[in-house]
């Protein structure tokens, strides 16, 4: 039998721009991210078709609607160089919702439109999964559904639509939620994910050159969050261990690509300070996982570099929780030969003066403890300023810094004095990371900022082998410009935790805003594998595999669907006390084979009743009167329907 | 004993399937209800799975939540589909007659106790005669539905489907209702340029103004002819009256199979004897019926015209 019913309501205008409004919403966030033309063009095509509804705008026919099509394609090809590419798939996508509305003619085209929409939705989680997206990803679902069943009525009652919409989603959300927790996560990818071009990222690279730090400063976005689960050690040990830089050319500094392996980290004795924490990581589009220096665990599914670095096993795109344990005492092993040759090397030619410098540090017979801190010496007295925004440097940018500016931020001091240390004979290295962090009480976790990148050197000594110098450190408050930068090593305490009662309720709020975010980073984007299989471990479920969770899974999607099928068609109950008394009545005598005819009044039904069952008829009469004087008289009284009720509890037919 | 298990008997043994003939009113619930996904709904599950897929290969946590949201979505609305019909209490009216040509109605009465249903859709099986509905809670909707009646006899009527695409339109749920209705067809009248009646070539019962013989004065019944209606006593504001005639006719006027020899076939010459009990009902002469195989004595009102036109209808019908 073919199915004959057409729905064509989208003949209705309120449908319509109903759909159009969805559409916009849904496309807007991507068209920001459209390049201005892109974006203007979608618009244009959006307000073409609005024109049309609104004013009477004539449509472009089919063929102009093709020359417009393959125009997008073209434009979208050029401007990303391809249209495979997963940004030029989402343009390209976007374009497409834009376009579609042109040709609304059957409801199939609208349905199209629709599920368009909702692909694109999910497209916008490419770009960004908090709380924000998420709330505005189930307002857009809220309207696509209303939209949809606006078509399936048939007048197009928006509030209705809007009504049910509602209904639907209260109750999806339970089987959603079910199955985002239960659903086993598959650790992808199940095949190569396009890649593009390194899409913007802020946060740490392996290249490091003055002022890349700098530029960092100003972000307040979050880089990282940490818990502990053992006492914190003390601000000034708060060192976040990313890349290590080991190669420069006078100016820029590089990390090598580094010999990896998949276990524990070996030649590093833990002396003490054992910390016990988890890392939730946000997405910054490298390898890099932070660590405590040093970490003395791997987390699972990391990699270590030879230099300490931790990394993970792809591209950190997602929010990565992973727990470790680090120690702030320790000490490494002997340094390799080839290892000792990277650290000391330095390019022929660049900031001759700081080689001569520490030249004649090296040819003046002192320890290499000496020697550091000899430059330390330098730094703190000598009239070195820690700055955020320091001069530019020229050719010699050691050099520059050093003897010249004597003004510059943690990259400059870093690079400075591990180019003296290397002049001087001393290997030493680059790392660039995080420091320090801001606590938050309410959540009791550590929140460090892009803005707490920072550099510092490391130098490998005899007794202890590599070991932290941190040069900044020895610079004066007084010559440190930034009020911020003036604490870090001395406390995690947030700003304005110790100022007036404003202040700190800002605090507070900023505080909450900011564990909110945490709890959902770390529960529902983070809720990797790995999280999962954490969570059915605690909840003792891992042992029934995952055919028991499978079947727990449905069995718990079934129960709820009986809950809402049992919910959704119950018989409705009537909506008055008085009808109720009467429905139950009659429901008694149906038990004794008495059934009211739909088109049987009251009345002629006692009357019936009354003949072919005269023993009842005084109760039925009296029943039957309380009821018509309650439900068709003018003064109905209230005690009528406490006798009413009790007469038919009495009632017992028989 | 044996033949006991012949094939024969055995086969006749098996429930077969009966075409179900429903007996107005009709209450349906789950028994009467199919649902299944339409062709949207399985466009919809191939998103779905694309969705899926790139959650899964982006592990991205909040694609996962609204794959789930929206697969959920789309199991939820089943429930909502099937409560859009479960309930629904459809009562057929008998089909009133029509001539051949015109449409057969097939009144029905789709009466919601429960709350609003949305985007009903009514029709005959073959998508003759569609109608899209909503209900109000606890309200009721007249639907006619109409069915080209070609030729004259009993014509029965297609089943009727019921069906709903609400809310999402990714599921279809429908029920068939096959009513024992059966819509009698009288002929088609031949074309007002037919000869009358002889007898009405005489003017017999023809009435002009002020040419009363009339005998007393009745309220107007719907269905009097307006030649008989008392105009000057609508005037004088005493309402609609109806004349009545006494003794109008001398002789009755018998409409006969061999009077209408120069139609030609019988369902021409069918046609004309129709066209002629209805100028002969108009005018209110007492006219009688003959046909071969049935008589049908003069007589005048609703109840004569409707008996004779079902003669008419049923003459020589298979």
């Amino acid at each position: 039998m073919i199915a004959t019913d057409k729905i064509t309501n989208i003949n209705l205008r309120p449908a319509r721009l109903w759909l159009l409004g969805t559409l916009a919403l849904v496309a807007a966030p991507q068209l920001f991210r459209l390049p201005l033309w892109l974006a203007c063009a979608g618009v244009i095509l959006i307000l073409w078709r609005l024109g049309h509804e609104l004013r009477g705008w004539r449509l472009p026919g089919q063929r102009l609607r093709l020359l417009i099509t393959i125009a997008c394609i073209v434009a979208v090809g050029a401007n990303y160089q391809t249209i495979m590419g997963r940004e030029a798939g989402v343009a390209l996508l976007t374009i497409m919702l834009c376009l579609k509305p042109l040709e609304l003619e059957r409801p199939r085209d609208a349905v199209l439109v629709l599920f368009l929409a909702a692909f694109l939705l999910v497209t916008h989680f490419l770009y960004s999964q908090s709380a924000l997206t998420a709330a505005y990803t189930l307002l857009a679902v809220l309207l696509l559904t209303a939209a949809l069943v606006t078509m399936n009525q048939a007048g197009a009652d928006l509030r209705r639509a809007l009504a049910v919409a509602r209904h639907l989603l209260l109750q999806a959300i339970p089987m959603m939620l079910l199955l985002f927790v239960l659903f086993p996560r598959i650790p992808g990818p199940l095949w190569d994910i396009p890649q593009d071009a390194k899409s913007a990222r802020t946060g740490i690279s392996d290249t490091m050159s003055p002022g890349s730090i700098g530029n960092l400063v100003d972000s307040d976005e979050v880089a990282f969050r940490v818990q502990f689960h053992s006492p914190a050690p003390a601000p000034d040990r708060l060192y976040w261990r990313g890349p290590v830089l080991w190669t420069t050319d006078g100016r820029s500094w590089q990390g090598l690509r580094n010999h990896l392996q998949g276990r524990l980290l070996q030649g590093l004795e833990a002396i003490d300070g054992e910390v016990d924490y988890t890392v939730t990581l946000e997405p910054h589009g490298g390898r890099w996982l932070l660590a405590l220096d040093l970490p003395a665990s791997l987390p699972p599914g990391a990699e270590a570099s030879e230099d300490y670095q931790l990394l993970g096993k792809s591209d950190v795109t997602a929010v990565k929780s992973y727990r470790l344990n680090s120690f702030t005492e320790f000490r490494t092993g002997p340094l390799p030969p080839h290892h000792r040759a990277l650290a000391l090397a330095l390019p022929d030619g660049a900031n001759p003066r700081s080689r001569e410098l520490g030249g004649r540090w090296n040819g003046a017979g002192l320890t290499d403890r000496a020697i550091v801190e000899r430059a330390l010496a330098l730094f703190r007295h000598e009239p070195f300023y820690y700055s955020r925004n320091p001069p530019l440097l020229g050719e010699q940018p050691v050099d520059d810094f050093l003897f010249g500016t004597r003004e510059g931020f943690c990259e400059h001091y870093a690079a400075a004095f591990t180019v003296l240390m290397r002049a001087a004979g001393v290997p030493a290295r680059v790392v660039t990371g995080y420091q320090g962090g801001e606590r938050n009480r309410l959540g009791d976790y550590l929140l460090v900022r892009q803005s707490d990148a920072h550099a510092w050197s490391e130098v490998w000594l005899e007794e202890r082998g590599w070991t932290r110098v941190d040069p900044t450190t020895v610079i004066p408050p007084e010559r440190v410009r930034a009020t911020p930068d003036r604490f870090r090593f001395r406390s995690t305490s947030p700003i304005g935790a110790a100022g007036n009662w404003l202040q700190r309720g800002w605090l507070t709020v900023r505080e909450s805003w900011d564990a909110m975010q945490y709890s959902w980073d770390l529960w529902v984007v983070g809720y990797s594998p790995e999280r999962q299989g954490r969570l059915l471990e605690q909840a003792g479920m891992e042992r029934w595999g995952w055919e028991g969770i499978t079947a727990i899974l449905f069995g718990g999607l079934g129960l709820i669907l009986v809950g809402a099928a049992w919910r959704l068609l119950r018989p409705a109950a009537p909506l008055d006390p008085v009808s109720a008394a009467y429905e139950r009545f009659c429901k008694k005598l149906k038990r004794v084979g008495l059934t009211r005819e739909p088109s049987e009044g009251p009345q002629d039904f006692a009357r019936r009743v009354s003949r072919e069952r005269p023993a009842l008829a005084a109760q039925v009469r009296l029943i039957t009167g309380l009821y018509t004087a309650l439900r068709y008289g003018r003064h109905a009284r209230r005690e009528w329907l406490k006798r009413l009720e009790r007469q038919v509890r009495r009632f017992r037919p028989r | 004993m044996l033949t006991d298990f012949s094939p024969r008997r055995l086969w006749a043994r098996l429930p077969r399937r009966r075409s179900r003939v429903d007996v107005s009113p009709v209450l349906l619930d789950r028994k009467r209800i199919y649902i299944l996904p339409t062709r949207d709904g399985l466009l919809f599950g191939l998103v779905l799975m694309t969705m899926l897929f790139g959650a899964i290969n982006y592990n991205n946590s909040l694609a996962y939540a609204l794959t789930f949201l929206l697969a959920s979505l789309g199991v939820i609305s089943i429930l909502h589909a099937f409560r859009n019909l479960n309930g629904l209490r459809i009562t057929a009216a008998p089909c009133p007659p029509v001539f051949a040509g015109s449409e057969g109605r097939l009144p029905l009465h789709l009466e919601n106790t429960g709350p609003e249903r949305n985007g009903l859709s009514v029709g005959f099986v073959g998508g003759e005669s569609q109608r899209t509905v909503d209900i109000a809670a606890a309200s009721a909707v007249e639907i006619d539905l109409t069915q080209i009646a070609h030729r004259r006899g009993r014509m029965g009527l297609a089943p009727v489907v019921l069906a709903t695409r609400f809310p999402l339109g990714l599921f279809r749920a429908w029920t068939r209702l096959h009513f024992r209705a059966e819509c009698l067809v009288y002929p088609r009248p031949e074309s007002t340029n037919a000869r009358p009646p002889p007898a009405l070539l005489s003017g017999v019962g023809e009435s002009t103004a002020g040419d009363e013989d009339f005998d007393s004065v009745r309220p107007y019944r719907p269905g009097d002819s307006f030649r008989h209606i008392d105009w000057k006593a609508l005037a004088r504001e005493q309402g609609l009256q109806t004349k009545r005639f006494v003794g109008q006719a001398g002789e009755p006027l018998w409409l006969s199979w061999e009077l209408t020899r120069a139609a030609g076939s019988v369902e021409p010459r069918l046609s004309r004897l129709c066209r002629w009990v209805l100028e002969a009902d108009c005018t209110g002469v007492p006219y009688g019926l003959a046909l071969p195989g049935e008589r049908i004595g003069p007589g005048q009102g609703e109840a004569h015209r409707r008996r004779c036109l079902e003669a008419l209808a049923l003459f020589q019908a298979g």
